[in-house]
């Protein structure tokens, strides 16, 4: 059994039902991308993953025990999350904000271990910003401050990482650049799930792929292997072509030019 | 820059600066203490406060400082440790240096309680107490629950929702003191401004056990209070239990809020400017819950100090309004400059 498997979720807020009767498994060592249109739920499920939101019906296993019967620290080791929106405190420098990650590991006489000071160092030289360390976070630009986020959740040092959104706001080459560092977490062993926006970069990177669309899964599996024509336009809608990418030859997303046809169709 | 120290598993991190400036502001305060002490009718000098205090004083010295005097001192730096400490829970909460209790109507609506209480019912000092407790607690619930939305509290609607209660009740406490007799109007307004006048252990001794309880626990909760700034989305994955923290960290800093308007009266203006003073001072992010009070401390005994020394006998609430006016409108120029907070 995988580490990290939701069941029957019934997800909610309120009066508001998001998802109902919702099976994931997320394969260890996998990087598994989500995608769907906006507001199908994708922030839901991965919050309700984390043990943020606790399901009207269902639940979320970790490591084969309930998530939410668990010790919030104990969870935090295993699980990190980076959320949509995160908030940066005013002044907070990089160093700081990136230390906060270290917070399940510490405890009253346990402040600030060597473990903690080792952590910190070696996530802040994986995403590159050893140098901004006494730098202010609000002062940076998207993609560093981007980075920094991704280093707090590194330092947590977990094994299974939930990233919402991680490139949204960031330019091409900075898109890129995260992915990359992705891709190259999960080489390193890690468990990855992440939601993503660009269908291209879904392809791309992902090793298992998730399609929900209105709360439920459409369909999931290598990219290659389930993303046709047909599976975009049932998610999102949009009539395209899947052509083989030139650079990595996983599946490429051409939309449709329907210019022409609404062109025609008005004269 | 932090420094740590470590003795095997165990590492423990403090901050020089942090320490420094804690050090300085207990030093302030507690020599303003020692000087209002030494201040009244009968002039005393500061060696020989201390004197008296440290069990070294004549008979009729020793009786005057720590029966007379002491107590006023006493609660003046109790009071603004309390202050202090819930202006900077209440300002990380809210994310918003204007989030302090006595803006978003608590400490007003301490004041309704304890104005009902001499107006309305008559009560004495124990009925005047729980009915300005009841006042801060009654508003801080009603407050809370009109900003809950969608299973949290936000800043900016806690901010809003409050200012507009404070509102509210200031109009109230100004229409409960048209309609009172002459005499009982003057005690009310005395009341409304803030005083440390005829001050005795009968109130330094409540406000101190109070202290004993909430201080601690505010204090234990201060590293997650400093977690939540990071959102709760973020804090709650890193195991911060959110919304429990939150609620024992209310509670707290509504129970300083009102223990301190029972003692003095509603201070204006420490718990908004001693938690913004004391990170400036110690250059911090984030909360640093003893050194805001200790700031607290410090500015209501040194506003004491100068009440006692002015020429016209003034409350030390007129000399904190002052202080704080003068820091609002230095905060407002610069955010202006600034265009951001
Ligand atoms: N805090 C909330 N309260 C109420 N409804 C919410 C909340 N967060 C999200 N929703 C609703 O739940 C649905 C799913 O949202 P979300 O999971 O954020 O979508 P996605 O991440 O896929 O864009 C949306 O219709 C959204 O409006
Ligand atoms: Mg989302």
């Amino acid at each position: 059994m995988n580490r990290l498997v939701a069941r029957d979720l019934t997800l909610a807020y309120e009066q508001r039902v998001v998802a109902e009767g919702l099976g994931v498994e997320v394969p260890d060592g996998s990087f598994t991308v989500i995608v769907g249109p906006n507001g199908c739920g994708k922030s839901t499920l991965l919050r309700a993953l984390a043990r943020l939101l606790k399901p009207r019906e269902g639940a979320v296993f970790l490591d084969g025990e309930p998530i939410l019967g668990q010790p919030a620290k104990q969870v935090a080791r295993r699980v990190g999350l980076l959320p949509q929106q995160p908030v940066t405190p005013d002044g907070i420098t990089v160093a700081d904000l990136v230390a906060r990650g270290r917070y399940p590991y510490q405890r009253l006489l346990r402040q600030w271990s060597r473990e903690d000071e080792r952590a910190v160092a070696a996530a802040m030289e994986a995403v590159g910003v050893t140098e901004l360390a006494d730098r202010v976070v609000d002062e940076l630009s998207g993609g560093q401050r981007q980075r920094v986020w991704l280093a707090l959740v590194l330092a947590q040092e977990t094994p299974i990482m939930l990233l919402d959104e991680p490139t949204t706001f960031l330019d091409i080459a900075h898109q890129i650049e995260v992915l990359d560092l992705c891709s190259r977490l999960h080489e390193e062993g890690r468990t990855l799930v992440a939601v993503l926006h660009d269908l291209n970069h879904a392809c791309r990177y992902a090793t298992h792929l998730i399609a929900m669309r209105g709360g439920e899964i459409v369909a999931q599996g290598r990219p290659s292997d389930i993303v046709t024509a047909e599976l975009v336009e049932r998610v999102f809608g949009l009539p395209c072509r899947i052509i083989d990418c030139p650079e990595t030859g996983t599946p490429l997303v051409v939309p449709a030019d329907r210019r022409k046809a609404l062109t025609a169709g008005m004269l | 820059m932090s420094r740590v120290v470590r003795a095997g598993a165990l590492s423990v991190r403090w901050e020089p600066r942090a320490a420094a400036v804690g050090v300085g502001l207990l030093a302030v305060g507690l020599a303003a203490a020692v000087f209002v002490v030494g201040t009244g009718d009968f002039p005393i000098s500061a060696p020989e406060v201390v004197r008296a205090l440290v069990g070294q004083g004549d008979q009729a010295t020793t009786f005057i400082v720590t029966e007379l005097r002491l107590p006023r001192a006493a609660v003046g730096l109790l009071a603004g440790l309390a202050l202090g400490i819930s202006g900077a829970i209440f300002q990380s909460m809210s994310r918003n240096p204007l989030g302090s209790p006595d803006l978003i109507g608590f400490t007003t609506g301490a004041s309704t309680g304890a104005l009902l209480q001499i107006l309305v019912f008559g009560g004495g000092t124990l009925a005047i107490a729980a009915g300005s407790v009841a006042g801060a607690v009654g508003t801080a619930a009603a407050v809370y629950a009109l900003s809950y939305r969608g299973g949290g509290v936000s800043g900016h609607r806690l901010v809003l929702i409050g200012v507009g209660a404070a509102a509210m009740l200031e109009a109230a406490n100004s229409y409960l003191i048209t309609r009172a007799e002459l005499r009982e109007a003057y005690e009310a307004a005395f009341w409304l401004t803030g005083s440390l006048n005829n001050r005795g252990w009968e109130h330094a001794a409540p406000l101190g056990w109070a202290l004993a309880v909430l201080v601690p626990l505010a204090l234990a909760y201060g590293r997650r209070l400093t977690m939540g700034e990071l959102g709760d989305d973020a804090a709650q994955a890193l195991g911060v239990p959110v919304q429990r923290s939150r609620a024992v960290l209310v509670a707290v800093g509504v129970g300083l809020t009102a223990v301190s308007a029972t003692a003095v009266g509603p201070v204006p203006f420490v718990a908004l400017v001693a938690p913004q003073l004391a990170r400036r001072l110690t250059r911090r992010t984030g909360p640093h819950l003893m050194s805001a009070g200790l700031m607290g401390a410090a500015l209501l005994s040194v506003g004491d100090l100068i009440s006692l020394k002015l020429p016209v006998a003034v409350p030390v609430g007129v000399v904190t309004g002052a202080l704080g006016g003068l820091y609002l409108v230095w905060l407002l120029a610069a955010t202006g400059r600034k265009g951001t907070t």
